[in-house]
């Protein structure tokens, strides 16, 4: 669930509360938005890939929100990274975040042999 | 035109849903020269099922199809369609490289340009993009409660509420396609929380008959405690009990009553180590949020052992849903259309889950065909906006009796208690299914009579109603079929019985009824 609001990173532009499919924040003008619904929360992560200043932290839990700091999710490393590994915005067309999702179907055909060959 | 400030509007056509088959629906519907009023529950963009996922479509050269489709019938329990099958891998091969100029289709190693498979997030931004540059008006935020019905019984639009604004709207349209999606009771299945059967309930407040109920027990394997329903990495994995002890288990995709056997003995674990290094290493190229959700968890999914869980899907990646009467995807209902997850996709997956290829195939095909249908017959009775209309929503807005204070939240919780448990959905005995299906009625009852909510707690009370109706719904179906037939297993009775190879229809509020179609496809007859 959604545990962070990085209010040094925020700019408030408001689109977590725009695009987020639940409706879990209240947009507030010249501030960070308020995580006004927590229980609505779907862990899907959306709003992070639209956060351009990675101002977000939503932990895998998605049923209990647990008290992450700004320090604690600088140091796990992944603020950002769902929109940096999607190669969104100043990371489109970057090599090393090329959308390959369409290999999914040669993945489960390995497996499949995997599985006859054991 | 996006965001258009909702009060009392009117349009050729109104869609209710805005995943792929509502953005489908609205763009075949604008073509067709149809104003078009697209509502979402979330954001248009954002929401719905695939827009976390990555839908890979049935997608078969000409050549091919026939074979592809011989298989496919194969699998359905005899409850497919061979002209269905065709008419979408038709649809979808002329569809998706449309998307070109909006969605970057990668190449692989040979310079081949891979449509087949598309990322949840970039699809949906898209379909979005090409809604608003079809002239649509998209309401975001702005959950349909309930339909607008004239005397002669036709559906002319909708009313619901903008949960950001605070306020109500309400569309007058020629037709209405529903494209609300799969039900899933809440489960937490990624990006499914707002598919709370919606579009179902306010389609049997009109009449709306049902099929396939009960192929609604897809469950997928998740990470204890997450969201993250995306499977592909499974097909590589060890299952483990709490002793660390490695089970017999074979790799996924098709071992879901395993682990749900193994679950229902303690609790289960996984290490994915069979996943090859080079797999590995491109996983994050493949399903970005996939790593991240074990990155969170500070887990090595290869080395560690992390403990799994099975999420309850529902029709989502089930089957069942609103009949489908007509190749322009009509209901039973004058003016009423269903496309995507909330139709029955029998025709196209059978009794089998329609998921990986076959459902988003029938999204993006049946919300062409419904979105045409709906700007056809907008157009041949015109939008009829001066003739009276009621809104016929019931439970959870106007209530029999006194209102009494019943909270949605907890309604929720109970229905959930006899819809997620694998050892009453997804392993069926009739007893079971008879002892979960009369406490779903009684709460049914007590909403009937005493549930209403009004401005925005209404959106709660409708959900929690839907959810309640589903629920219902889908074991009178799991009781109605006493046999086995694809992913509706009946443990009390495991075969497939003579002469049930025939759909199941189910509807009716306060009286559920189910009835077998007279046998109306050839199929499963020879
Ligand atoms: C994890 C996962 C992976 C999948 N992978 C594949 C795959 O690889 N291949 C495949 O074929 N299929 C796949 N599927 C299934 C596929 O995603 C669906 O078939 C498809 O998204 C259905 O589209 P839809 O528009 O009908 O429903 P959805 O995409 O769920 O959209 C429904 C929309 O209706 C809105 N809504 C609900 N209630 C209301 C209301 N009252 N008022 C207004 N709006 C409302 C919701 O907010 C939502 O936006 C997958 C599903 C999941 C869960």
């Amino acid at each position: 669930m959604i545990e962070l609001i990085i209010a040094e990173r925020c700019t408030h532009c408001g689109e977590c509360a725009k695009i987020c499919p639940s409706n879990v924040f209240d947009a507030k003008p010249n501030a960070p938005p308020v995580i006004a619904r927590l229980e609505d929360c779907q862990t899907c992560f959306l709003c992070e890939l639209y956060c351009k200043a990675d101002a977000l932290y939503v932990g895998a839990d998605c049923e209990t929100a647990n008290s992450t700091t700004f320090e604690g999710a600088q140091a796990s490393g992944t603020l950002g990274q769902y929109r940096r590994e999607s190669g969104w915005d100043e990371f489109d067309g970057d090599a090393r975040f090329a959308n390959e999702h369409w290999r999914m179907e040669s993945v489960f055909a390995r497996a499949r042999d995997l599985a006859r060959n054991r | 035109m996006a965001n258009a400030a909702g009060d009392d509007l009117e349009a050729d056509v109104l869609i209710i849903g805005g995943g792929v088959a509502g953005t489908w629906a609205a763009i075949a519907a604008a073509r067709e020269g149809a104003s078009v009023i697209l509502a979402d529950k979330g954001y248009c963009g954002a929401s719905g099922v695939a827009a976390t996922a990555g839908p890979g479509h049935w997608w078969v050269p000409p050549d091919q199809r026939a074979q592809a489709i011989e298989r496919r019938l194969a699998t359905c329990g005899g409850l497919g369609d061979r002209d269905w099958m065709a008419r979408i891998l038709d649809l979808t091969w002329r569809t998706l490289p449309t998307l070109a100029p909006y969605y970057r289709f990668p190449k692989d190693e040979n310079g081949v340009t891979q449509f087949r498979a598309l990322r949840g997030p970039e699809y949906l931004r898209a379909m979005r993009m090409i809604v608003i540059d079809h002239g649509v008006t998209i309401l975001d935020q702005s959950p349909a409660l309930e339909l607008l019905r004239r005397a002669d019984g036709s559906i002319v639009g909708a009313r619901g509420r903008q949960r950001q604004r605070h306020s109500a709207w309400s569309v007058r349209a020629g037709a209405v396609v529903l494209a609300t999606g799969g039900y899933a009771f809440k489960s937490r299945l990624l990006g499914g929380q707002t598919n709370t059967g919606d579009g179902h309930l306010m389609a049997a407040e009109a009449g709306a008959e049902m099929s396939g109920l009960e192929f609604s027990n897809f469950y997928s394997i998740a990470p204890a405690r997450t969201s993250m329903t995306r499977s592909m990495s499974y097909a590589f994995a060890r299952y483990f009990d709490a002793d660390g002890r490695e089970l017999d288990i074979p790799p996924g995709p098709d071992n879901t009553r395993d682990l749900g056997r193994a679950l229902l003995q303690g609790p289960l674990f996984c290490r994915l180590d069979r996943m090859p290094e080079d797999i590995r290493a491109r996983l994050s190229r493949i399903s970005p949020n996939v790593p991240l959700t074990f990155d969170r968890l500070g887990v090595d999914p290869f080395k560690d052992r992390f403990e799994v869980t099975l999420t309850a899907e529902g029709t989502v990646r089930g089957a069942g849903g609103l009949r489908i009467l007509g190749e322009d995807c009509a209901t039973n209902v004058e003016g009423l259309f269903a496309a995507g997850d909330v139709a029955t996709r029998e025709l196209v997956a059978g009794a089998m889950s329609g998921g990986g290829a076959v459902n988003s195939s029938w999204a993006l095909s049946s919300g062409q065909w419904a979105g045409r249908g709906a700007a056809r017959l907008a157009k041949q009775l015109g939008r009829r906006a001066d003739a009276p209309t009621q809104a016929i929503g019931e439970v959870g807005l106007r209530p029999k009796e006194r209102a009494r204070d019943l909270d949605p939240r907890d309604i929720i919780r109970q229905a959930q208690k006899e819809m997620l448990p694998c050892d009453k959905n997804l392993f069926r005995f009739g007893p079971t299914l008879s002892a979960s299906l009369s406490r779903l009625d009684r709460l049914w009852e007590d909403l009937r009579n005493g549930l209403a909510c009004s401005g925005d707690r209404a959106i709660a009370a409708r959900e929690a109603a839907a959810i309640v109706a589903t629920s219902r719904w889908t074991y009178a179906a799991a009781l109605g079929r006493d046999e086995s037939r694809g992913m509706h297993v009946r443990e009390d009775t495991p075969d497939e019985k003579d002469g049930y190879a025939r759909r199941l229809n189910v509807g009716g509020l306060d009286k559920i009824w189910t009835k077998f179609e007279a046998d109306c496809f050839s199929e499963a007859a020879q």
